[in-house]
């Protein structure tokens, strides 16, 4: 009997911690969404912040070109190799242009474009945002008059949504460059069959589908990294916390809706005829 | 939200009555307060940490909302203002922040340049520049450090530039926060001159300082209004402060006059 009350007591406390669990969960998800949604009305409302977008365009894209260049680049040529050497066992070689571009496209490209941008553009936002409100910037933006979710956050997030599909299609390109010097320049492969099967079975709604991709994810990411840091409370450490639970649940939920949103699209391909898969 | 009602005095700022604030629903921070700070004088508020000082000087700013009771600002009731009555009427404030709250993106000249490129877009970005420089100027700062960031600059340098940036618009109501609080005592009288040097330049405006520097208070203030457990417990002159008869204002100003004793042999101390 005793061995009893405590296995339902135990019980019960498991059931109690995952309804927990979950109702802070959709509380947070419910506060990101209010932030969000309120982040992009006050974009639309006077006075509009041009410039403060163009200068956030500039530091998530410009600022982000060498090491989205670069990853592309590497993965792009380290993909190709695997694939070769794969395909070369069932005499498949000229399958590689192809089938690189598809994953890259599709999933490599914005997947890894966007948990380079979250680490980089996303934890800057989140301490740069942490930084100003323990130090009382944005008290002191409030106490002047000025909406400081209207000057601080809005422009992030536009220029996020922005950004992360042009820095899709950099890395898109520099991956398919690193795929033509894998397989053209040091394995030797036929130069017009690589591009001819490329041409035959890459789309252009491939390459649509990632960098929608590539722009959902911008929306994600922005808004937890700047939630975190807007809501920072405490000083340096607070910051620290902030910009490090910004970038990690950034990263979890790039990885986690890249899952939901490829089937989604897929069924969308379904709908309207589009799926060269069946 | 329950307000009252409060008779429209012309001769005051800031009319505050019956204000209640509780973060938890159980505890009140502020507890029935009860304060009115008149026009064109210096009004200190002083107390020991966690009387609800901040409290209530972020509800006088629009940055808190009272459980109940109410808030005039300028003869405005400002509990029952939306956002955007409430950044209109934060327009007629100034405040220097505890560690002035510079944005450290921008030079000491751009900072003050902030405010008006916000709030005064009618003027050319020259006219703009001429009367940041003039605020910098009243401020007391040095003008080879206009185009410094603020991570270049001193404490005592930094008040200087949360002044002008505060004296920008032109406020009728400048709010300090602490503004002597980790200075030396030397840049502390330095902050405390310009304070009143500031108020008595710009004639007709209300300063209200947060401090629990009583011998600034002494310095500087016309009225001293001292705060404990959210309530008014004593609103004077400097001279009714010291002649009281309370207890624990009577302990407040003995630990004060202890620490301020410490504190010039100190300084003496690292003199020699």
């Amino acid at each position: 009997m005793i061995a009893r009350d405590k296995f339902n007591r135990a019980f019960d406390g498991v059931f109690l911690w995952l309804a927990v669990k979950f109702r802070t969960f959709i509380i947070e998800v419910g506060e990101l969404a209010q932030f969000g949604l309120q982040g992009y009305r006050l974009f639309f409302t006077k006075p509009f912040r041009w410039p403060e977008l163009l200068i956030h365009m500039e530091f998530i894209g410009n600022k982000s070109l060498g090491i989205i260049v670069m990853s592309g680049l590497f993965t792009g040529m380290a993909l190709a190799y695997q694939i070769y050497l794969g395909f070369k066992l069932v005499n498949a070689v000229s399958l590689v242009g192809p089938t690189v571009g598809m994953g890259i496209t599709r999933e490599l490209g914005p997947v890894l474009t966007g948990l380079i941008v979250a680490a980089r553009a996303g934890g800057a936002m989140a301490a740069r945002l942490g930084s100003m409100r323990v130090t009382e910037q944005i008290d002191a933006l409030e106490v002047m008059g000025v909406n400081p979710m209207q000057y601080l956050v809005s422009p992030r997030l536009f220029a996020a949504v922005i950004v992360m599909p042009l820095l899709t299609g950099v890395f898109d390109f520099a991956a398919m460059f690193g795929c033509w010097l894998v397989c053209i320049k040091l394995l030797g492969m036929d130069e017009a069959a690589f591009f001819d099967r490329t041409y035959l079975w890459l789309e252009p709604y491939h390459i649509f589908e990632g960098l929608f991709k590539a722009a959902v994810f911008g929306v994600f990411f922005s808004i937890i990294c700047t939630h975190r840091g807007y809501l920072t409370k405490g000083g340096a450490e607070g910051v620290g916390a902030a910009t490090n639970r910004g970038v990690v649940l950034s990263m979890v939920m790039v990885i986690a809706s890249d899952f939901f949103l490829t089937n989604l699209i897929n069924m969308f391909y379904n709908v309207f005829g589009m799926n060269n898969w069946k | 939200m329950e307000t009252v009602e409060l008779v429209d005095r012309p001769d005051l700022a800031i009319a505050i009555k019956d204000l209640r604030k509780s973060f938890d629903g159980r505890e009140f921070v502020l507890n029935g307060m009860t304060l009115e700070i008149p026009k064109g004088k210096i009004t200190v508020l002083i107390g020991y940490s966690g009387t609800g000082k901040s409290v209530l000087l972020k509800h006088i700013l629009g940055l808190l909302k009272p459980t109940s009771g109410s808030i005039q600002i300028l003869g405005q009731e400002i509990t029952k203002m939306n956002m955007a009555e409430l950044t209109k009427l934060r327009n007629r404030f100034g405040m220097l922040f505890q560690y002035a709250a510079l944005f450290d993106d921008m030079t000491a000249l751009e900072n003050v340049i902030f405010p008006l490129k916000e709030h005064r877009r009618d003027l050319t970005k020259a006219k703009m520049i001429e009367i940041a420089r003039a605020r910098l100027k009243e401020s007391g700062l040095d003008e080879k450090h206009y185009s410094k960031q603020p991570s270049e600059m001193s404490g005592g340098m930094r008040k200087r530039v949360g002044l002008a940036r505060a004296l920008a618009l032109d406020p009728e109501i400048l709010v300090y926060d602490e503004p002597t609080t980790g200075l030396d005592p030397v840049l502390t009288e330095m902050v405390d001159n310009l304070i009143v040097s500031t108020h008595n330049l710009r004639q007709g405006t209300t300063s209200v300082v947060v401090s629990h520097d009583l011998f600034a208070a002494f310095r500087i203030a016309d009225h001293v209004v001292m705060l404990d457990s959210g309530r008014v417990l004593l609103h004077g002159s400097p001279q009714d402060f010291l002649d009281s008869d309370i207890d624990l204002v009577k302990r407040f100003v003995a630990k004060g006059v202890r620490k301020e004793l410490q504190v010039h042999a100190g300084s003496a101390r690292s003199v020699e």
